[in-house]
């Protein structure tokens, strides 16, 4: 056995590597809600004061009612159609199923602007209800878009669907053996959706509402172009209007009182979705097959969401871009491009740490690093608005020190490194998308067994070896699925884009914002266009999914 | 990246000679799960490891792969030494093959890529060469191009097999590979892997619960429970011959009785004085419990020994009768199925034993 007298002698590796590097990055994506929460605890009174004598009031107010009208939509929709789709047999099922995704695709903002050009005072409604009747401003009442009922509407359009695939997922898990149970034991089929189907399905429905108010507290581009209040907008304005950090982190502290019982109203939900989950699994379904009289109305219950939420909105945007905007092709491109490759740099790094977090975590399963997962994933929760001046406080303070130190010791004259360039905006990316592609990440690894390494290493393959030979080729796809997500995501991303871009640099959703708020709706058609296009193509693969899924179940 | 052209070149094995096991401990924080084992294992032998889950048998042959350490003892393959408490051979530089419970075949490989994964070091021919051996040798030629998925439970195992086999390794180790089988297919599967490791005469050792599985398969069993390996033996002796009473009661089914020594090689129990053809060591007139197995105890109508028939299970060609002695002992006692006794009838019962097996009260 020559071969053996130049083996290495390794001890046990321990990958202490690693897992210093999952606690480093935890450390580091956790600063934002660590300066925030720092700030709020060193505020003074006055500040405080100040707030709640002027706006605090309202913003409260504005964001209760927000959530409670969106939870409300969502909840109307969502779980009917999650219902109709799931458990119902009629023709087109299959279609709606997957189409009732696709408001997804429509970020708030931009479906807010779209419906404003649209049934605003001088939009193509509004001015044929006058050519029709005759009457003039101010003869007749029309609903008013830019207000809090428009910004409701606005986003339970493009919410409903984490209740509707929450909700679907659910309806799907239970076994028909639960139900069919509760028919022989008495049960009407309706008695049995109310005392049982849905009493099972709550903790799903009930997660995906908290998501979808998470989105909603978070919203800053629909609130803040119908002019409604909230906390979001108050913080932005506090931070720029009166450069007033304390006053904007407190404001922040509020809002993440709020999106804390949100997490913690998730995870509990969670908790029991795996506690409702447990035992019966996969009968198949016979789903109830609908009279033609019934299935018209089924239709027109999941078809208007999807076209009110998508198509309406997708084909006026492109009617504009195409035949009425002005915007030179020039500049287009390269907003384009601006918008690509920050999308493409963010998620590259994000995917990369999301790697080094999960094999962290199933190289080194120990306490600490658990722990630094759950840190790092929790910017998904956290408003683009508060991670932005999460980030920015704390790299302008570092880019004086830097500056400062370099004036010490020479003449060159430094610019802001940090929060004056992309590495901010990469930073907040980082910190508000780490859970999702760590979600994929984790779920890939998830399917390589430790048995798989092990075979590898016994058939005399280096752990080198083993990651190149198994586990890329096994990763691939989750990895890429990662990628994607967060690449859609940036580009999509409003608030914290818009406070931490360079001077001078644009990118597809913050000019179309821009756009909008100069009252430029039809020229920001182009640029909304082109993120909806590009937030079609998750959704899609989705929506594969759950219908090669529901596939198998037949 | 650079390797030494010395890796390229065919690494001929020369078959295992002696693997020794000497006061092998195993565990994690300082935790023995595996305490002071020792065996050996010669040139072509089947070995098993048997015992009860969460004995320790699975963490034993992780550690002779190389995916534990050990804290104390050595392991030696032909005399080299291959782990000890401060060296630590890397499980690729071992050649020591692992088949494993979930299979755990690559699924992005065909089967060809899958059995060819550990040969490529090997010239393509010999390779493909090899290749198309071990599928015709585990009855699965014209599934080269195939993938994992679509084979069944089976055929998945049998490509396992080959996989590990395929770079000859100096001895391959089987972690309970047929447990995630149904009975039917065990039972065609477990000689047919004993005859291709035979023929190979390649030294392996399994991992079992089943000690059907480890009897049909092993030249050489060894015993195990909590850590500590109780008796290593050829089936016969580890069920005739049970050292300790652990054994002789997690192996086969085992009643004791109640036997008083009066003699070299005698004792007084239930059923009558019962001479063994060997001495056993115990002192006269020391309390002593007899091990008697099903087929040690007759039905003897003749007898003047006899117990009442508790129940009776029927097993095909014999019953099987759980009889009460008058002592108040339960003994069970094969009968052939035409001794067809009602329960609660009283039936004559002989001890037939050549070697007493005893344990000390």
């Amino acid at each position: 056995m020559a071969e053996l007298s130049h083996t290495k002698l390794a001890k046990k590796p321990k990958w202490n590597w690693l897992k210093m590097a999952a606690v480093l990055i935890a450390a580091i994506l956790a600063l934002p809600i660590l300066v925030i929460l720092v700030n709020v605890l060193i505020g003074d009174g006055d500040v405080w004061q100040h707030l709640y004598e002027t706006v605090l009031a309202e913003y409260i107010s504005n964001s209760l009612l927000l959530m409670v009208g969106v939870g409300i939509g969502v909840l109307a929709i969502g779980v009917p159609c999650a219902w109709l789709t799931s458990m119902c047999e009629f023709r087109g099922r299959h279609f709606l199923s997957w189409a009732l995704l696709l408001p997804m695709a429509m970020p708030a903002y931009i479906i807010a602007y779209t419906y404003t050009g649209v049934l605003d005072f001088a939009g193509p409604v509004q001015t044929f209800i006058r050519d029709l009747t005759g009457w003039r401003y101010g003869e007749y009442w029309f609903f008013e878009i830019r207000s809090l009922g428009g910004a409701m509407t606005m986003l339970t359009l493009v919410l409903y669907p984490y209740v509707y695939l929450m909700s679907r997922a659910a309806f799907l898990e239970q076994s028909a053996n639960t139900l069919e149970v509760s028919r022989t034991l008495g049960y009407s089929g309706r008695a049995a959706f109310f005392k049982l189907a849905l009493p099972l399905a709550r903790p799903a429905i009930v997660t995906g509402l908290t998501l979808a108010l998470m989105e909603t507290l978070a919203d800053y581009g629909t609130v803040q172009y119908f002019s409604v209040n909230t906390f979001t907008t108050g913080i932005l304005r506090t931070f720029y209007g009166f450069g007033d950090v304390a006053a904007a982190s407190q404001l922040a502290g509020i809002l993440l009182l709020f999106v804390a019982m949100l997490i913690l109203l998730e995870r509990y939900s969670r908790h029991r979705i795996r506690y409702h989950a447990s035992g019966l699994k996969k009968a198949s379904h016979r789903r109830i097959s609908l009279a033609r009289r019934h299935a018209v109305w089924a239709w027109v219950f999941c078809a208007l969401p999807i076209l009110v939420g998508f198509l309406i909105p997708v084909m006026v945007l492109a009617y504009w871009a195409i035949f009425k905007a002005e915007m030179p092709g020039s500049n287009f491109v390269e907003l384009a491009w601006n918008s690509f490759y920050l999308a493409a740099m963010a998620s590259l790094i994000v995917v990369g740490l999301a790697l080094v977090l999960g094999y962290a975590i199933r190289l080194n399963n120990s306490r600490s690093v658990k722990f630094s997962v759950g840190v790092a994933g929790m910017g998904y929760a956290l408003p683009g608005t508060i991670i932005a001046i999460g980030t920015i406080v704390p790299l302008a303070w570092l880019d004086h020190r830097v500056i400062d130190f370099v004036k010490h010791y020479s003449d060159e004259r430094v610019g802001l490194l940090f929060s004056g360039t992309l590495f901010a905006l990469l930073f907040a990316y980082t910190v508000r998308f780490m859970a999702v592609s760590l979600g994929a990440v984790q779920n890939g690894l998830g399917k390589i067994k430790p048995s798989m390494d092990m075979a590898g290493r016994s058939l005399g393959m280096s752990p080198y070896k083993v990651l190149t030979r198994i586990h890329i080729p096994l990763l691939k796809g989750s990895v890429l699925t990662a990628i994607l997500i967060v690449f859609v995501d940036t580009l999509k991303e409003l608030p914290a884009t818009l406070v931490l871009r360079p001077f001078n640099f644009n990118t597809l959703a913050v000019r179309a914002f821009e756009l909008a708020s100069d009252e430029r709706l039809i020229d920001a058609a182009p640029a909304s266009l082109m993120i909806v296009l590009v937030g079609l193509v998750p959704v899609v693969l989705l929506s594969r999914s759950i219908s090669s899924r529901s596939r198998h179940a037949k | 990246m650079s390797f030494s052209t010395s890796q390229k070149q065919l690494p001929i094995q020369k078959q295992l000679k002696s693997m020794t096991l000497n006061a092998v401990s195993v565990g994690y924080e300082g935790q023995p799960i595996v305490k002071q084992a020792s065996f050996e294992l010669k040139e072509g032998q089947i070995g098993c490891l048997l015992g009860p889950s969460g004995c320790g048998k699975s963490t034993l042959l992780r550690a002779l792969a190389g995916f534990e350490t050990l804290m104390t003892g050595e392991i030696r393959v032909d005399g080299e030494l291959i782990a000890s408490e401060d060296r630590h051979v890397n499980p690729e530089d071992r050649h020591i093959g692992m088949v494993f419970q979930d299979i755990a075949l690559f699924p992005h490989l065909s089967i060809t890529e899958n059995i060819a994964f550990g040969l490529s070091a090997w010239p393509k021919s010999d390779a493909q060469e090899r290749v198309s051996y071990l599928l015709n040798l585990v009855g699965l030629s014209g599934f080269e191009s195939r993938y994992p998925h679509s084979l069944s439970g089976g055929q998945q195992q049998r490509v396992a097999l080959a996989r590990a086999m395929a770079p000859k390794p100096k001895l391959l180790l089987m972690d309970e590979p047929f447990s995630g089988l149904d009975a039917k297919l065990r039972e065609e599967l477990v000689p047919d892997i004993r005859d291709i490791l035979k023929h190979e005469k390649m030294a392996a050792i399994l991992v079992t619960h089943d000690q059907m599985e480890a009897f049909a398969m092993a030249d050489q069993v060894s015993v195990m429970s909590a850590g500590e390996i109780h008796q290593t033996g050829t089936p016969y002796n580890i069920y005739h011959d049970p050292e300790t009473r652990f054994v002789a009661e997690f192996i086969g089914h085992g009643d004791f009785l109640t036997a008083t020594v009066c003699g070299a090689n005698c004792v007084h129990s239930d059923l009558g004085t019962i001479r063994g053809d060997l001495d056993h060591g115990f002192e006269a007139n020391q309390e002593v419990d007899l091990l008697v197995r099903p087929d040690d105890i007759l039905h003897d109508d003749d007898s003047e020994f006899v117990g009442m028939i508790e129940s009776k299970f029927f097993r095909g060609s014999h019953f099987l009768y759980r009889v009460k002695l008058s002592s108040g002992k339960i003994v069970f006692c094969f009968a052939s199925s035409h001794h067809d006794h009602a329960v609660g009838q009283e039936i004559g019962l002989s001890v037939h034993l050549d070697h007493l097996v005893m344990f000390p009260r």
